[in-house]
C-alpha cells in the first residue's frame, strides 16, 4: 500500500479544504464592530450629556454594554449575532462579557464555587492575567524611568 | 473466525445483527435520516437536568428500543459494549447502569460504534455470548462542551468543521439466520499523518479510513466493485475528498460507491453544519437507522462500514500534539455465506 | 455629532476588521486575539499613540479590548506618578475595576437565573 508523506497530504489537505470567505467575514465584522462601538458612542453622549465627566463617561457606557452583552448571552443571543459577526462581536467589550458569562452559564450544573465561579473566568481569565501583568511591567519601566 | 492476511478476520458463522434502533435530536429530525430514526426528541435534555445525563438517557432510551424491537430483555443480552465520547465515557456508564447486563465500556472516539460492534461479534461467534449488544452515542452540547467552548460563546465555525450528532445507535447481534449479517471485520491502526487542526478532523481521520479500507481490499482480494456501499463514519465532505484522493493512488475509484454518515445525517446546504456532521453517535444513528433498514429491506445487499475516530484530547490539543485518527472496518451482508 | 458617530463606527469597526483578518489567515484562537489586544492596548497606550484615538474616535476606540488594554497604561502611569512604585502594582487594576467587576457580577446574576440553550 502507497504512504503519502505528511508534507505531500498537508499539500493535498490545504487543496481540498475550503477556507473561511474572508470578502464576507471581514466586512461583516467590520459592520458589527463599528456598530457596537457607535452605539458605545451613544452611551458616551448620553452619560455626557448627564453632566458627568469623561472619564466617568467612557467607564459607564463600557459598564452599560457589558450589561447588554451579558444579558444577550443569558437569552441565548449573543452567539447568534457572534456566527456573523465574528471579530466584531469578540474584539469589542461586549465580547469579554460573552466570555465570561458563557462559561459561567455552562459550568452552573458543575456548582456554584469550582463550577459557576471557576469556569468564570476561563476564557477571559487570561485577558486580565496579561493585561495587569503588561501594566505592571510598564509601570516598573515608568518608576525606574521616571516618565 | 480466521484471520485473512494482515488484519482482517472474517467469520466463519456470521452473527445476526437481530436488533438494532436510532434515537435523535432536533436538528436531526429536520436532516434527511429523519424517517429512519426510531426516536425524534424536540428536547435536547431528553426530561434531564444537564447535558451529560440527557445523553445518558439517549444510551438508556436507544438500548431499550433496540431490546424491544428484538423482543428480548435485558436478560437474555450476555455482554453489553458501549461507549461515548465524555471523559470516562460517563454517558455510557451512567445511561446503561440499570440495564444490570455485563458491561464493557470503549472508547475509540467517533469509531466506536466498529469497535464496540466488532467486540460482539467476536463474543457471538467464538460463544463465549449468545447476544451481545453495541450501544454508542454523542451529544452535540456535551461534546461542544468538553472539547470546544461554551454553549452561549460567540464563536465562529470554520469551513472544514464539523457538527456533533446528538444521537445514539444500538444493535444486538446473536446467532440465527435473519439478516444482516456480520461476515468480516478489519481492526485499524491508529494513523498519524500530521494534522494538527482540530476544525479539520477529517483530514485528521481520512488516512487512517484509506489504510484499513486498502487493508480490507488487499486482505479479501476485492475491490470496490465488491460492495453496494461503502459508507464511513463522519469524514464529512473534506476527509471524504481526501480519502479519494488516497484511495487512487492504490488505483482504488470510491466515488460512486462510496456515502459518509457525517454528510448523509444532515443537509450541508440548509442546516449550517459546514463540513457535516461528527461525533460517534453519528457513525451509530446513521448505521441503527438508515444502512440496517436499507440491508433488511434489500435495497443494500454489501456494505462496508468503516467508522473513523480522530484521537485527540483537549489536552493533547494544548500541548499541540498531532491528530492521530483510526478506523474500523465491517463487512455487513444479507448473505449469510 | 453624526462625524463623532461615523469616526466611531469606522475606527471601532476597522480594528475589529483586524481582528477578524487575525481569526481567518493565522488560525489564532478567540483567547489568544483577546489577550493579544490588551496587551497591544498596554502597548500602545504606554507609548502614548492610543490617547490621540481616543480623542479623536471616542466609543470607537474605548470599547474595543484594546481601549481596555490603554486604560490599565493610564491608569498606571497615572498611579505610579502619585504613589510611586505601589502604584505601578495598584493602578492597572484600579482603572479598569469598575469595567472587571461590572463583568463579574453581571454574569453571576445572569448565570443564576438563565440556563444554556443548544444551538440551533
Amino acid at each position: 500500500m502507497s504512504d503519502i508523506t505528511n508534507n505531500d497530504y498537508d499539500i493535498l489537505v490545504k487543496k481540498q479544504s475550503p477556507t473561511t470567505k474572508s470578502y464576507k467575514t471581514i466586512p461583516l465584522a467590520f459592520i458589527t464592530g463599528g456598530l457596537i462601538c457607535a452605539l458605545g458612542q451613544a452611551f458616551i453622549n448620553f452619560y455626557l450629556s448627564m453632566g458627568v465627566n469623561k472619564d466617568t463617561a467612557f467607564t459607564a457606557a463600557s459598564i452599560t454594554l457589558i450589561l447588554l452583552a451579558t444579558l444577550a448571552t443569558g437569552l441565548n443571543f449573543y452567539d447568534n449575532i457572534a456566527k456573523f459577526g465574528g471579530a466584531g462581536t469578540l474584539v469589542p467589550i461586549t465580547g469579554f462579557a460573552n466570555a465570561i458569562t458563557a462559561p459561567a452559564l455552562e459550568f452552573k450544573s458543575e456548582g456554584y464555587i469550582l463550577g459557576l465561579g471557576a469556569k468564570l473566568f476561563a476564557i477571559a481569565g487570561p485577558v486580565i492575567v496579561y493585561g495587569i501583568a503588561s501594566g505592571i511591567l510598564y509601570g516598573l519601566a515608568a518608576y525606574v524611568l521616571k516618565l | 473466525m480466521q484471520r485473512l492476511g494482515k488484519n482482517t478476520i472474517k467469520f466463519n458463522h456470521p452473527p445476526s445483527v437481530i436488533g438494532f434502533a436510532s434515537i435523535a435530536s432536533k436538528k436531526e429530525s429536520e436532516g434527511p435520516m429523519a424517517q429512519y430514526i426510531d426516536i425524534l426528541s424536540k428536547d435536547p435534555m431528553f426530561g434531564q437536568q444537564t447535558w451529560e445525563k440527557a445523553e445518558s438517557q439517549m444510551q438508556r432510551d436507544v438500548a431499550l428500543k433496540a431490546l424491544e424491537k428484538a423482543k428480548l430483555s435485558p436478560g437474555n443480552i450476555d455482554c453489553l459494549f458501549a461507549g461515548d465520547l465524555l471523559n470516562q465515557c460517563i454517558g455510557s456508564h451512567y445511561g446503561l447502569l440499570e440495564l444490570g447486563i455485563p458491561f464493557m465500556g470503549l472508547y475509540s472516539a467517533c469509531a466506536t460504534m466498529a469497535e464496540s460492534l466488532i467486540s460482539a461479534a467476536v463474543f457471538v461467534e467464538s460463544k463465549a455470548a449468545d447476544h451481545a449488544m453495541a450501544v454508542t452515542s454523542s451529544h452535540f452540547c456535551s461534546a461542544e462542551k468538553q472539547y470546544r467552548f461554551p454553549l452561549e460563546y460567540g464563536g465562529q465555525r470554520t469551513p472544514t468543521s464539523q457538527w456533533t450528532v446528538t444521537g445514539a445507535g444500538a444493535a444486538i447481534l446473536g446467532h440465527g439466520d435473519v439478516p444482516p449479517f456480520v461476515k468480516a471485520m478489519t481492526i485499524g491502526t491508529i494513523k498519524d499523518k500530521g494534522i494538527k487542526d482540530v476544525n479539520n478532523m477529517g483530514a485528521a481521520m481520512a488516512p487512517a479510513a484509506a489504510l484499513t479500507i486498502g487493508q480490507y481490499f488487499e486482505d479479501t482480494v476485492t475491490n470496490e466493485d465488491n460492495f453496494d456501499l461503502i459508507v464511513t463514519g463522519d469524514l464529512a465532505h473534506v476527509g471524504s475528498q481526501l480519502l479519494y484522493e488516497l484511495m487512487e493512488q492504490d488505483r482504488y475509484d470510491l466515488r460512486g460507491k462510496h456515502a459518509d454518515c457525517g454528510m448523509l445525517i444532515y443537509d450541508r446546504e440548509t442546516q449550517d453544519v459546514c463540513a457535516g456532521g461528527s461525533g460517534c453517535g453519528c457513525a451509530a444513528t446513521v448505521l441503527c437507522s438508515y444502512i440496517l433498514n436499507s440491508m433488511k429491506s434489500g435495497k443494500l445487499n454489501e456494505v462496508l462500514f468503516v467508522a473513523t475516530g480522530a484521537l485527540m484530547s483537549p489536552t493533547s490539543l494544548q500541548q499541540k500534539q498531532n491528530i492521530p485518527g483510526i478506523a474500523h472496518l465491517i463487512h455487513l451482508s444479507t448473505r449469510k455465506e | 455629532m453624526f462625524m463623532q458617530y461615523f469616526w466611531a463606527f469606522v475606527v471601532g469597526g476597522a480594528i475589529c476588521a483586524v481582528g477578524q483578518v487575525l481569526i481567518d489567515y493565522t488560525k489564532m484562537t478567540p483567547a489568544r486575539i483577546l489577550v493579544s489586544f490588551v496587551v497591544l492596548g498596554v502597548v500602545l497606550g504606554a507609548l502614548g499613540l492610543y490617547q490621540p484615538l481616543v480623542e479623536f474616535a471616542g466609543g470607537g476606540a474605548s470599547v474595543p479590548l484594546i481601549g481596555f488594554g490603554h486604560l490599565i497604561a493610564k491608569g498606571t502611569l497615572e498611579a505610579v506618578k502619585q504613589k510611586g512604585l505601589l502604584g505601578a502594582l495598584s493602578g492597572g487594576l484600579a482603572s479598569t475595576a469598575a469595567g472587571i467587576s461590572a463583568s463579574i457580577f453581571f454574569a453571576l446574576i445572569v448565570a443564576l437565573i438563565f440556563k444554556p440553550k443548544e444551538k440551533a
